[in-house]
C-alpha cells in the first residue's frame, strides 16, 4: 500500500481521536465534571499560539536568519509577565459583559457600536484569512512532502495523487470538526469544553513530536549539541546565523517582531478565544503566566539545532528549510518518527484552524451577518435560535473555503513566515483601542474607529498590497515606484522612510497612525451616554458599583412578555422561559406577563442576548422593542461622568443636602424676620391706635366737660376749648404723618427730585416757623454762604425736615433765654444743615431712640407752651426723607448742654 | 374724711380732664405721670381709688397694679385701669392682675364718674 493511502488515513484516524477527546470532554462537562477547569489545560490551550508556522516555519526562519526566529517567542514571554494585570482585567470585563469575541469586546467598549463591531470583524477576516490559508498550505505541503519523500525513500512511488487537492479535503474536515465542537451551543459566551480539551491534547502532541525530532537530530544524526554546533561553527555562513547580523533589519526588526508577537498572543482571534472567552477561572492565569513561557522555551530548544542540522546535511540547497523538521527523520531512516512529526504538524495546524474559525464565525455571525439580517427583521419574526446556529455553521464552511481560495491564489508564492507576519501586524491594530480603551475612559467610539481605520489603511498599503505586488497580483511598480508613481507613497518607504525593514516600517507607520488618530480624536470628541457608561464599565471593572451602569441604559417601556418573546426568538422559547424564571426567582420578583419590565430586567435580557448575538446586535434588538425615551442622556451623563461615579454622586448628594440645609436656614431666617415684621406691624397698629386715642380722649373728655358744666368760669372754658383745638390739630397731624410714613415705607411716596438751593430751602423753613420763635422769644440765627448751594433733592420734603427740626428746637428751648442757630455746612461728601439749640439736651441713652416711631421725650411741658403738640413721628419721617436722599441724620447732645441735630446729603442722590 | 383719688397718667391733658371730673365730685385728687411716682404716692397716703393708665413711663400700669395688690396694706384700694389700647387681651390682663375694672380711652365722662362712684359705694343720683 502506498503512503499516499497510509498518511491520509492516518490523518483521518488522528482527527477521529481528536473527535473522541472532544466528545469525551463535552460529555464530562455535561455531567458537571469539567476537564478544562484546570490551569494546565488552560495553559496548553493557550499554546494554540504555536501553529504549523511555528512548527515548520520557525525552523525555516532559523535556517535563514539564525536567531531571528526568537522574537516570535520572546514577545509572548514578555506579555505573559503582564497577564496577571492585563489579562485579569480583560477577562473580568468580558465575563461581566458577556463578551464573545474580540470584535464584541471592542464594539461593547465603545458604546456597543454595531459599526465598530462590523469593522473589527471585517479587518479580522481580511487580516487572519491568510493565516488560515497558511495552515492549510502547511498541512497540504507536509502531506505531499511526506508522501513524496517516503515513496521516494522506500522506492514505492505510486501513480498519480489519487486525492487530488489535499488542502480542500483538509479544509472540509476541519470545517466539520469546528461545526461539531464549536457550534453546539447558541450562547457563544459559553465555553466550548470539548474543543478546548482537544486543543490542549494537540498541544501535547505537537510539542512531543517536536522534542522527539529535536532529540533525534541532535543525538541521532549528531553527537549532541557540542558536535552539532561545533560543525556549524566551522561553516562561516552558518556562524553568521548566530549573530544579530543575520536578521534583516537588525535590532529594529527584532523590536518590531517582538512587539507584534506580544500583541498577537493576546489579540489574535483564537488567542482571545482561549485566553478570555474559554477561561474558566481567572486564577488559572497565575499558572499560565509561567507555564506558557516554559512551553514556548521547550518548543524553541531544538529550533536552532534542527535548522543547523538541515543546513549542514542539505548544504547543496534546493531543500525548503520549512520542511527540515519532516525530512530530517526520513533522512535518518526513521519512518515512524517522520509520521509522528507529521501528526505534530497536523496538530499545530488543525488546532489553530479550528479555534480561529470558531472565533471568527462567532464574530462574523454576530457582528456582520446578524446586524444585516436584523435590518430585515420583519421577515424573521419567528424563532431565530436555529437559524443563528445554521448561520454560524455556514460561516465556518465559508471561512474555510475562503482560506482555501486564498491559499490557492496567493499562498503558493510565499513562505510560511511572511504570511504569518502579515496577520500578526493586522491584529496588532486592535491593541491600541483595547489597551488604551480599558485604562483611559476618554477613548471615544469615533476615536477607536478612526484609529482602527488609519492603522488598517496603512497596514493594507504597506504589507498586504505589498505582498500582492510580490506575488504578482498587482504590478511590481507598486512596490518600486509607489502607487500611481507617487514616490512618497511607496509601500515600503512611506514618506521616504527607508530606514527599516518592511515589517518594522509597516508596524511603525500603522501603529503611529492608529494611536495618533485614536488619541487625537479622543481629545476633541464628545462621548454619548452609552459610550460613557461602557467606558466606565470597562475601565472601572473592578470597582464596586461600576457594573450597575447597564441598568441606567434603559428607561423606556416594554412589557415582560414582549421582552421574553424577543429573547425566545434568539435562544428558543424554553430557554427564555427558564432564564426569566431563574432571574425573577433570584431577584425575588413576581411580575405579571403584561407588567412593565423594570430597567434591570431589560438589562438582563440584553446581557442574555449579548451572549447569543453579541453586544451591538443585542442592543439594537432590545431597543427595537423598548419604546419611549431610550435614556435620559443628560441625567445619566452627569451622574456617570467621572471615574468615581459613586463618590461623585454621594458628593453631589452631600452638596445638595448642604444646600438644602442652607436654604432651610435662610428660610428660617426669613421666616423669623417675617414674624418679627408681623409683630412690629401688630405693635405699630397697636401703638398707632394708642397714639390716636390719646388726643381723642382729651377732646372727648373736655367736650363733655364743657357740655356738662355750663356754669364753668370763662377762663377754664377758654383753656379747655384751647386744649380741644390743639388736640384736634395734633390728631390731624398725626393722621397725616402716619399716612406719610406708611407711604414712604411702602415705597409709594412720590419724590420730585430737582435742582434746588439749600440756602433758599433753609430760609423758607425759617420763615415758616419764625412765629413759633417770636411767640416764645427764642432767638434764631442763620449762618449760610451768600451764594446758592445747589443739590438735587425733593424741595418740599427737605423744607419739611428743616421745619421739623426747627419746631423741635424751639419746643425744647426755654422761653426768653432760648437760642437756636442754623448752620449750612458744605463738606466733601455733600451738604447739610445743623440746628443747634440750648435746651435741656437729650440723655445719652435716648440719642438713638429719638428717631424711633412714637418716641417722645418728656412732653409734660407741652401744654404750657405755645408750640404744636408732638406726635412722636416727626423725626422718624425726617430720617426717612434724608435716607431717601442717600444722606444721614443724627443728633449730638448731652444732658444740660443743648442738642444739635444734623443732616448731610450727597449733591445728587442718583435715582 | 374726703375720698382720696390717685390719677396716674402721662398725658397732661387727660390728667387735667380727670382732675376736673374727680374734683367736681368732691374727691381729694392727686395726680402723677409715671409708675414709680404712683407707688410713692400710694406709700405716702393710701388712696381709696386709683385711676391707672397702662402706658406710663418707668413702671407700666400692670406692674403698678401688681405691686399694689401684693401689698397687704393696700387691700381695700380700688383700681380702675385706663387703656388706650382697645384690645381685649390687654383688658383681661388688667383684670387678671387684680384691677377692679377697666375703661377704654376715649371714655364717656359721665360713665366714668358713675363707675367710680359705684365702686366707692356711693349712691348715684
Amino acid at each position: 500500500m502506498s503512503w499516499q493511502w497510509i498518511v491520509p488515513l492516518m490523518s483521518i484516524a488522528y482527527l477521529g481521536l481528536l473527535f473522541a477527546v472532544a466528545y469525551h470532554a463535552d460529555r464530562q462537562a455535561a455531567r458537571g465534571r469539567s476537564l478544562v477547569n484546570n490551569p494546565t489545560i488552560y495553559t496548553l490551550s493557550i499554546a494554540v499560539y504555536c501553529t504549523s508556522w511555528t512548527y515548520y516555519g520557525s525552523v525555516g526562519r532559523a535556517a535563514e536568519t539564525g536567531i531571528g526566529f526568537l522574537p516570535i517567542f520572546l514577545g509572548p514571554t514578555i506579555m505573559a509577565a503582564l497577564w496577571w494585570q492585563l489579562l485579569t482585567k480583560i477577562i473580568a470585563i468580558s465575563k461581566a459583559n458577556h463578551i464573545t469575541s474580540i470584535a464584541d469586546f471592542i464594539a461593547s467598549r465603545f458604546g456597543k457600536s454595531p459599526v465598530l463591531g462590523g469593522m473589527v470583524t471585517l479587518f479580522v477576516v481580511i487580516g487572519v484569512l491568510p493565516y488560515i490559508a497558511l495552515q492549510l498550505k502547511a498541512v497540504a505541503v507536509s502531506l505531499d512532502v511526506l508522501v513524496h519523500h517516503l515513496d521516494d525513500f522506500l522506492d514505492m512511488r505510486g501513480s498519480s495523487n489519487p486525492w487530488g487537492d489535499t488542502a480542500l479535503y483538509v479544509a472540509m474536515i476541519l470545517a466539520l470538526f469546528s461545526i461539531l465542537f464549536g457550534t453546539r451551543h447558541l450562547d457563544a459566551s459559553e465555553r466550548h469544553e470539548g474543543m478546548v480539551t482537544a486543543i490542549a491534547f494537540e498541544s501535547i502532541v505537537k510539542l512531543g513530536a517536536f522534542l522527539f525530532v529535536g532529540l533525534f537530530v541532535t543525538f541521532g544524526l549528531f553527537d549532541g549539541f557540542g558536535d552539532l554546533f561545533g560543525k556549524a561553527m566551522a561553516d562561516p555562513a552558518l556562524q553568521r546565523l548566530m549573530t544579530f547580523e543575520a536578521m534583516p533589519g537588525g535590532f529594529a526588526a527584532w523590536f518590531s517582531m517582538t512587539l507584534i508577537a506580544m500583541l498577537a498572543v493576546m489579540f489574535l482571534p483564537r488567542q482571545f478565544q482561549v485566553l478570555v472567552v474559554e477561561n474558566v477561572n481567572p486564577v488559572h492565569i497565575r499558572q499560565a503566566s509561567w507555564l506558557f513561557p516554559l512551553y514556548l522555551l521547550a518548543f524553541n530548544l531544538f529550533v536552532l539545532p534542527i535548522a543547523l542540522a538541515g543546513r549542514l546535511l542539505f548544504s547543496g540547497g534546493g531543500m525548503d528549510p520549512d520542511t527540515f523538521v519532516l525530512i530530517l527523520p526520513i533522512q535518518g531512516n526513521q519512518v515512524w518518527l517522520a509520521l509522528f512529526v507529521y501528526l505534530g504538524g497536523l496538530s499545530a495546524a488543525t488546532s489553530m484552524v479550528i479555534v480561529e474559525v470558531i472565533a471568527m464565525s462567532t464574530m462574523v455571525s454576530n457582528d456582520l451577518v446578524l446586524p444585516l439580517l436584523l435590518r430585515f427583521r420583519a421577515a424573521f419574526r419567528e424563532d431565530l435560535s436555529g437559524i443563528i446556529l445554521t448561520i454560524r455553521r455556514g460561516i465556518i464552511i465559508a471561512l474555510m473555503l475562503l482560506g482555501y481560495l486564498y491559499f490557492r491564489l496567493i499562498g503558493e508564492s510565499h513562505t510560511l513566515v511572511s504570511i504569518g507576519i502579515i496577520s500578526f501586524a493586522a491584529v496588532a491594530q486592535f491593541a491600541p483601542a483595547i489597551l488604551i480603551g480599558i485604562y483611559w475612559q476618554g477613548v471615544s467610539r469615533r476615536a477607536a474607529m478612526g484609529g482602527l481605520m488609519a492603522g488598517f489603511i496603512v497596514w493594507s498599503h504597506t504589507l498586504l498590497f505589498a505582498s500582492f505586488a510580490k506575488s504578482g497580483w498587482i504590478a511590481g511598480s507598486f512596490l518600486t515606484h509607489g502607487p500611481w508613481g507617487i514616490a512618497w507613497l511607496k509601500p515600503q518607504a512611506l514618506f521616504g522612510l527607508s530606514l527599516f525593514d518592511p515589517l518594522t516600517h509597516s508596524v511603525f507607520w500603522s501603529l503611529l497612525a492608529n494611536i495618533g488618530t485614536l488619541v487625537l480624536i479622543s481629545l476633541f470628541d464628545r462621548q454619548t451616554a452609552v459610550e460613557q457608561i461602557q467606558a466606565l464599565n470597562f475601565v472601572n471593572v473592578f470597582e464596586k458599583g461600576a457594573r450597575g451602569g447597564n441598568e441606567y441604559l434603559w428607561s423606556g417601556f416594554v412589557s415582560v412578555s414582549e421582552l421574553k418573546k424577543l429573547l425566545s426568538r434568539f435562544v428558543g422559547p424554553a430557554q427564555a422561559e427558564l432564564d426569566f424564571a431563574n432571574y425573577m426567582q433570584h431577584r425575588l420578583l413576581n411580575l405579571e406577563e403584561h407588567a412593565q419590565a423594570p430597567a434591570h430586567l431589560v438589562a438582563f435580557a440584553e446581557k442574555r442576548l449579548t451572549g447569543a448575538i453579541g453586544s451591538a446586535s443585542a442592543r439594537v434588538m432590545v431597543s427595537s422593542v423598548v419604546t419611549g425615551e431610550e435614556l435620559d442622556l443628560h441625567g445619566v451623563m452627569r451622574i456617570l461622568d467621572e471615574t468615581s461615579q459613586v463618590i461623585e454622586y454621594s458628593q453631589r448628594l452631600e452638596l445638595k443636602s448642604r444646600q438644602l440645609e442652607a436654604a432651610t436656614c435662610k428660610l428660617q431666617e426669613v421666616n423669623e424676620r417675617l414674624q418679627e415684621l408681623d409683630r412690629l406691624k401688630d405693635e405699630f397698629i397697636s401703638t398707632v391706635s394708642h397714639e390716636l386715642r390719646t388726643p381723642l380722649t382729651s377732646i372727648r373728655a373736655f367736650s363733655e366737660i364743657l357740655r356738662d358744666n355750663e356754669e364753668m368760669d370763662l377762663g377754664d372754658r377758654r383753656r379747655f376749648t384751647e386744649i380741644i383745638i390743639k388736640e384736634a390739630e395734633r390728631l390731624t397731624r398725626l393722621v397725616n404723618q402716619i399716612l406719610d410714613l406708611a407711604k414712604i415705607e411702602s415705597g409709594k411716596m412720590e419724590w420730585h427730585l430737582e435742582r434746588v438751593d439749600l440756602v433758599e430751602i433753609a430760609r423758607d423753613a425759617i420763615d415758616a416757623t419764625h412765629q413759633l420763635f417770636e411767640n416764645k422769644s427764642v432767638r434764631l440765627s442763620f449762618h449760610a454762604p451768600s451764594y446758592p448751594v445747589m443739590l438735587r433733592a425733593d424741595r418740599d420734603k427737605i423744607i419739611q425736615v428743616v421745619i421739623n427740626l426747627l419746631s423741635n428746637a424751639v419746643k425744647f428751648c426755654e422761653a426768653s433765654i432760648g437760642a437756636v442757630e442754623v448752620h449750612l455746612r458744605q463738606v466733601p461728601e455733600g451738604v447739610g444743615i445743623e440746628v443747634v439749640d440750648n435746651g435741656p439736651g437729650i440723655p445719652k441713652d435716648d440719642l438713638e431712640k429719638v428717631f424711633e416711631k412714637f418716641h417722645q421725650v418728656d412732653q409734660a411741658r407741652d401744654e404750657t407752651m405755645d408750640v404744636p403738640l408732638g406726635t412722636g413721628l416727626g423725626l422718624t419721617i425726617c430720617q426717612r426723607i434724608i435716607e431717601r436722599h442717600r444722606g444721614r441724620i443724627w443728633v449730638e447732645s448731652a444732658l444740660g448742654q443743648g442738642a444739635t441735630f444734623k443732616f448731610l446729603m450727597p449733591l445728587d442722590p442718583g435715582e | 374724711m374726703a375720698i382720696e383719688i390717685l390719677i396716674v397718667d402721662d398725658a397732661p391733658n387727660i390728667v387735667l380732664s380727670l382732675e376736673f371730673l374727680m374734683k367736681k365730685e368732691g374727691f381729694s385728687v392727686r395726680s402723677v405721670g409715671d409708675g414709680d411716682s404712683a407707688l410713692l404716692a400710694v406709700e405716702e397716703k393710701r388712696p381709696d381709688l386709683v385711676l391707672l393708665d397702662v402706658m406710663i413711663p418707668k413702671k407700666n400700669g400692670y406692674e403698678v397694679c401688681e405691686a399694689l395688690r401684693a401689698d397687704p396694706r393696700c387691700q381695700g384700694v380700688k383700681i380702675i385701669m385706663l387703656t388706650a389700647k382697645g384690645r381685649e387681651v390687654e383688658q383681661e390682663k388688667g383684670l387678671a392682675l387684680g384691677a377692679d375694672d377697666y375703661v377704654t380711652k376715649p371714655f364717656a365722662t359721665r360713665e366714668l364718674v358713675l363707675k367710680v362712684r359705684a365702686m366707692l359705694g356711693l349712691a348715684n343720683d
